[in-house]
């Protein structure tokens, strides 16, 4: 459980990138962080594990201040997936990649060992066991920071941008995955831009929009209301798009989902029909 | 990564912003060059004193107080070291000195460099900086090559702290262990900054070929560096403290601190 109690944040360059965050995530949510660029949803995120500490205010994670406890430790509880493999990849092999952060933390060699087996097996990079993390194409390396974060199995995710430069088919993987995860009890938190892949997910949308929380609620109700989406400077999914464009049929605005938005027009057309 | 917060140029007007920066260059060279020429704590001290309104002119005080901070570990480590040396073979140091006292020094000698450099990277920008050296007839390709070295400095520094979020994130924690262990700590770190410093300057070429980089032999500016009154004037500043600086050096008997201090 993670709470978040009246945060403000200011960096040392003078910037005030969060004024006043409460926020309150529980055991095994799902939660997607969006908002602007500049809005401080990444600054948010890093003081979840401690990379971060408020200036003013606290954040409890498990019921510790992250004030009170190591980043290293707080990692343990609180994965956290960086945008860009690039800054964490440094190992010969992938399976040293996933191994290092299970040496910092102490795992016997055995464990240690069938938990790299796991986590190559989990996000299907077994093949590349021996190879080089910098020979692996843009998706892979992703997965494999993926990899080098699940395999210690924190309790927390948090996932920062992690659909950017993934194409269509990475991204409904990646989507299955964190609902997979999820529904095995794990608390997964995204940072993303991506209003589709929201909408497709349909997490717990929080909306930050210069450095405060503007919304909070489940995306479907966040994604198809017109004046907090402006607010928020977020686009609607394109299909809440389209059925804001057609109220004059009588039709619902709170539609998100593709197969939910077929099964609607379905019966409208069909109810025409008769 | 709070050292190169100091070399962070913001576009601001003073007195100090608008030198030519050959001049300022020259400043720094004569500071550089004073800086070395003594190892005496009390002209060290004048050293360091002297730049303080230099940096009140320019109202940089607050990045180039982040730099001397950031500096901070460099010099305690020149510091220890000189001290341990002076103690081990006094006859390093020059007579009459104390061991503490020269290290004293020697730690401030390093602070005046930082600080010179400091504040004309902080007053100078990168584009005034690659004017200077391009009408000072250095070939465009290494003028070229200079800048975009000092304009991704920040960048790098950016990159590295995110890096080291990155690795404390999996558990790195950097002061841990022995001294050899916690240099060892650093490779997570600087292999990603390399390796990704490399893919950075290889798309640059491209993106510079792409824009066609050396198509004209010759360029031209649309801005040319011109000396004014205050760029003079810093010359005759500069001039003098040089010509003191040696004169001092040669002619005048310096005391140590100790000495001066009441007894």
């Amino acid at each position: 459980m993670i709470e978040v109690k009246d945060v403000h944040f200011t960096y040392p360059t003078g910037v005030e990138a969060l004024k006043g965050v409460s926020l309150s995530i529980r055991n095994g949510e799902f939660v997607a962080i969006m908002g602007q660029n500049g809005a401080g949803k990444t600054t948010l995120v890093k003081q979840f594990n401690g990379l971060l500490k408020p200036t003013k205010g606290e954040v409890l994670v498990d019921g510790v201040s992250t004030r009170d406890i190591s980043i290293a430790q707080l990692a343990r509880k609180v994965g956290f997936v960086f945008q860009n493999p690039d800054h964490q990849l440094f190992s010969e092999t992938v399976e040293e990649e996933i191994a290092f952060a299970l040496r910092n933390f102490g795992f016997k060699e055995n464990t240690l060992k069938r938990r790299v087996t796991w986590a190559l097996n989990l996000l299907g990079l077994t093949e590349y066991r021996k190879t080089s993390p910098f020979m692996l194409s843009g998706g892979e390396r992703k997965r494999v920071a993926l990899a080098s974060v699940l395999a210690w199995n924190p309790k927390v995710i948090i996932l920062d941008e992690p659909t950017i430069g993934q194409d269509h088919r990475q991204k409904e993987i990646l989507r299955q995955f964190i609902v997979q995860m999820n529904a095995q009890g794990k608390t997964v938190v995204i940072v993303t831009h991506d209003v589709e892949f929201v909408a497709e997910c349909s997490p717990r949308v929080v909306l930050m929009a210069q450095g405060q929380i503007v919304a909070d609620g489940d995306a479907k109700r966040i994604l198809t209301d017109p004046d907090i989406t402006l607010r928020a400077a977020i686009v609607p999914p394109q299909i809440t798009q389209i059925f804001l464009g057609l109220t004059d049929l009588g039709l619902p605005t709170n539609v998100i989902d593709v197969s939910e938005a077929t099964k609607v027009l379905l019966e409208y057309l069909e109810g025409g029909k008769r | 990564m709070s050292v190169f917060e100091g070399f962070r140029f913001r576009h601001v007007s003073s007195p100090i912003h608008n030198r030519d920066p050959r001049v300022k260059f020259l400043y720094v060279l004569v500071m550089f060059i004073a800086a070395v020429m003594f190892n005496e704590l009390p002209v060290l001290l004048v050293l360091f004193l002297l730049q303080i309104p230099f940096v009140l002119v320019a109202g940089v005080q607050r990045q180039w107080l982040r730099s001397l901070r950031g500096a901070m570990f460099l010099v305690t480590f020149l510091f220890v070291f000189n001290l341990i040396f002076g103690y081990i073979s006094p006859s390093t140091i020059p007579g009459g000195v104390s061991p503490l006292e020269y290290a004293f020094a020697m730690a401030l000698r390093f602070l005046v460099l930082v600080e010179s450099f400091s504040v004309f990277f902080l007053t100078t920008s990168p584009d005034h900086l690659s004017l200077a050296l391009e009408q000072s007839r250095v070939p465009y390709e290494f003028t070229f090559a200079f800048t975009t070295a000092v304009r991704f400095v920040p960048v790098l520094a950016e990159e590295a702290q995110t890096i080291m979020d990155a690795q404390k994130a999996r558990g790195l924690e950097l002061e841990k262990g022995n001294f050899m262990k916690r240099i060892r700590n650093y490779i997570p770190i600087l292999i990603p900054l390399i390796v990704s410093a490399i893919r950075r300057s290889l798309e640059l070429a491209e993106a510079m070929e792409s824009r066609g980089w050396g198509a004209s032999k010759k360029r031209t500016n649309l801005y040319v560096l011109k000396m004014k009154a205050g760029d003079f004037m810093l010359i005759v500043i500069s001039i003098i403290l040089l010509v003191s600086a040696i004169y001092v050096r040669y002619f005048v008997p310096l005391p140590t601190l100790t000495m001066l201090l009441p007894k």
